[in-house]
């Protein structure tokens, strides 16, 4: 895909994102916002998948680890065709199977149960490991955020990726600097992550996590390295795409009301007009 | 009686024995393979072992994320790691999706001995038992892990198998008739006084006891519940009605065990006398494995002395 198609895509998504969580009247769309760029390169141009197939064996992996972005998860799932996109209304229902963190029981297209924060980048590692293991040739990817590092299982997972040298797990932290209590610099800085995750073996890419273009070469880039996993570090702007939102703290785990969601709502519209498509609404 | 061994060895030579047949199996440690008799395994093939470090709560999620793609993989450290440390793990990668992954807890209840009250793992079976659609096994000596391991690499979910540092008498490969089925319980020996229900290392010696109350006149049955959950509860009832007075013994807490499931069970379905034998509510110490189950009173004596405590609230 080109990278205006993706960006359409990407905003079609934040749509549903923010159809999904003002419908459930709660949610998390901060979050959501800053990395649905990137789940979006994954799920419409990079990885190998089949939402007809959603269990073919040999399919690539994707683990939310920040589990509680499950809006964006889903959104984008819907978006490539795993489940009506109608579905996202329900979102948070006890109607419906879009629980508010991911579960891979109900909702197809998910790979794993997060929401725990630290626990999914440690079942991705499982996923490779056995993924080496098989001599399966599929790659599994995962999010984290910037806040969710603080979790110590986040590192004991690192380490263990570069022990078995997992070049088929590619990673990326959300660093849009922002978590509920706050600034992550001040909740609790894990600055400098480049330095720290090559100290931990990995190999790191820094990009703009809202630049199609870099998100694809850092793919691109991560296929190509042996012997380490990839660590994609993307600066990005929380709730980017939504104006009264972005760098908001409030908005991590806030939905909006009826007049703030028609402000969202006009805001993502007129990015896609601006992008040429037609949207009624 | 056979020679005495530790549940723990023989899960050691259980898991090395069915790896041909089973090779989907992984076995993942945290650096206590020496102790959990995982390095057996290690040894004999290295490339389906994998020791993730002092990292209990990522071997657990790791093994989680290994389950998705095909393989069964057991997990071993300390109970106190497995169902302690890592229990939100276990709850949350393990148990909610349902995966097929067995967390393997060693050295569980004070038998630990000498490593003293953070190491003795007495609140395992209950943190376990909690969690929804977990499966929770504590074979009762060397015979029965072999089995159970075996019936557990046929389980497709998760589960729970709790094994022992202390060594052992073997009963159950003397028992005629004798079958492990998950979820059924075995009675090693029938009895019309009252019932003595055992799980773990508890079991040989509940036998034991048998012996003594035997010898005073008194008729115990004694049932193996080498599944704590699900519980065998048909036996558990048929031994209620017929016997009229419940023992309930584990090497482990009082609170949320075995003893509180009979109780769960009878209490709503058949009213019957349960004395609750095992550790009390209270942090362990240092001593050897013989000083520590002594002072509980987890020693066929002591058992003994409890099944008369059960025999005594009977109406």
């Amino acid at each position: 895909m080109t990278s205006k198609e993706l960006e359409i895509k990407a905003y079609e998504s934040r749509r549903l994102i923010l159809d999904g969580v003002h419908a459930a009247k709660c949610g998390h769309p901060g979050g959501s916002l800053s990395c649905v760029d990137a789940l979006t390169v994954l799920y419409f141009d990079e990885m190998n998948i089949d939402p007809a197939d959603p269990k073919n064996p040999d399919r690539d992996r994707f683990v939310l680890s920040k589990g509680h972005c499950a809006p964006a998860l889903y959104a984008t799932l819907a978006n490539r065709g795993y489940f009506p996109k109608e579905d996202m209304l329900l979102l948070r229902s006890i109607k419906a199977h879009l629980s508010g963190h991911p579960d891979m029981v109900y909702v197809p297209g998910v790979e794993f149960s997060t929401g725990s924060l630290g626990q999914g980048i440690s079942g991705a590692v499982g996923m490779a490991l056995a993924a080496k293991h098989t001599g399966k040739t599929f790659r599994t990817y995962a999010v984290l955020g910037d806040g969710e590092i603080e979790e110590g299982q986040c590192w004991e997972a690192f380490m263990a990726a570069a022990k078995w040298k997992l070049d088929n797990l590619c990673a990326f932290i959300d660093v849009n600097g922002l978590q509920i209590d706050g600034s992550t610099a001040d909740v609790m800085p894990s600055e400098p992550l480049d330095r720290k995750l090559e100290a931990f073996n990995w190999h790191v890419i820094k990009i703009n996590g809202h630049d199609y273009d870099e998100i694809k070469a850092a793919l691109k880039e991560a296929k190509t390295v042996k012997g380490q996993p990839t660590m994609i570090i993307m600066s990005t702007t929380k709730g980017k795409g939504v104006s009264y939102m972005e760098n908001a703290v409030g908005w991590h785990g806030k939905a909006p009301n009826d007049d703030e969601y028609a402000v969202a709502v006009n805001d993502i519209n007129a990015h896609l007009k601006e992008l040429g498509v037609e949207v009624d609404g | 009686m056979a020679d005495k061994k530790a549940t723990r060895a023989a899960y050691g030579e259980a898991i090395v024995e069915l790896a041909e047949k089973y090779p989907e199996l992984v076995v993942l440690d945290a650096d206590l393979a020496a102790a959990t008799n995982s390095n057996k395994f290690a040894k004999a093939y290295p490339d389906r072992f994998y020791d993730c470090g002092i990292a209990e709560a990522n071997m657990t999620s790791i093994a989680a994320g290994m389950s998705t793609v095909g393989l069964k993989p057991f997990t071993n450290t300390f109970a106190i790691f497995a169902a302690g440390r890592a229990w939100e793990q276990v709850r949350n990668s393990i148990a909610y999706p349902h995966l097929n992954v067995k967390v393997v807890g060693s050295h569980g209840g004070p038998s630990v001995g000498e490593d003293g009250a953070t190491h003795q793992m007495n609140e395992d079976i209950a943190l376990m038992r909690a969690l929804p659609g977990m499966t929770v096994v504590v074979p009762c000596d060397a015979h029965e892990m072999r089995l159970a391991v075996e019936a557990l690499l046929n389980y497709n979910g998760p589960a729970y198998l709790r094994m022992c540092r202390y060594a052992t008498e073997t009963v159950t490969a003397e028992i005629p008739g004798y079958k492990f089925e998950l979820g059924k319980g075995v009675t090693l020996k029938d009895g019309s006084d009252v019932t003595i229900i055992a799980t773990g290392i508890t079991v040989p010696f509940s036998y034991e006891a048998a012996k003594i109350l035997e010898n005073e006149g008194i008729s115990a049955r004694v049932i193996d519940m080498h599944t704590v959950k699900p519980l065998d509860e048909e036996l558990v009832l048929k031994a209620a009605q017929e016997t009229g007075a419940i023992l309930t013994v584990e090497e482990a807490s009082t609170i949320g065990g075995l003893g509180s499931a009979v109780c769960e069970l009878l209490c709503e379905k058949c009213p019957t006398p349960v004395v609750r034998h095992g550790v009390p509510d209270e942090f362990g110490r240092s001593g050897t494995a013989a000083q520590m189950l002594e002072l509980y009173g987890l020693t066929p004596e002591g058992i003994a002395a409890k099944a008369k405590e059960a025999l005594k609230l009977k109406k």
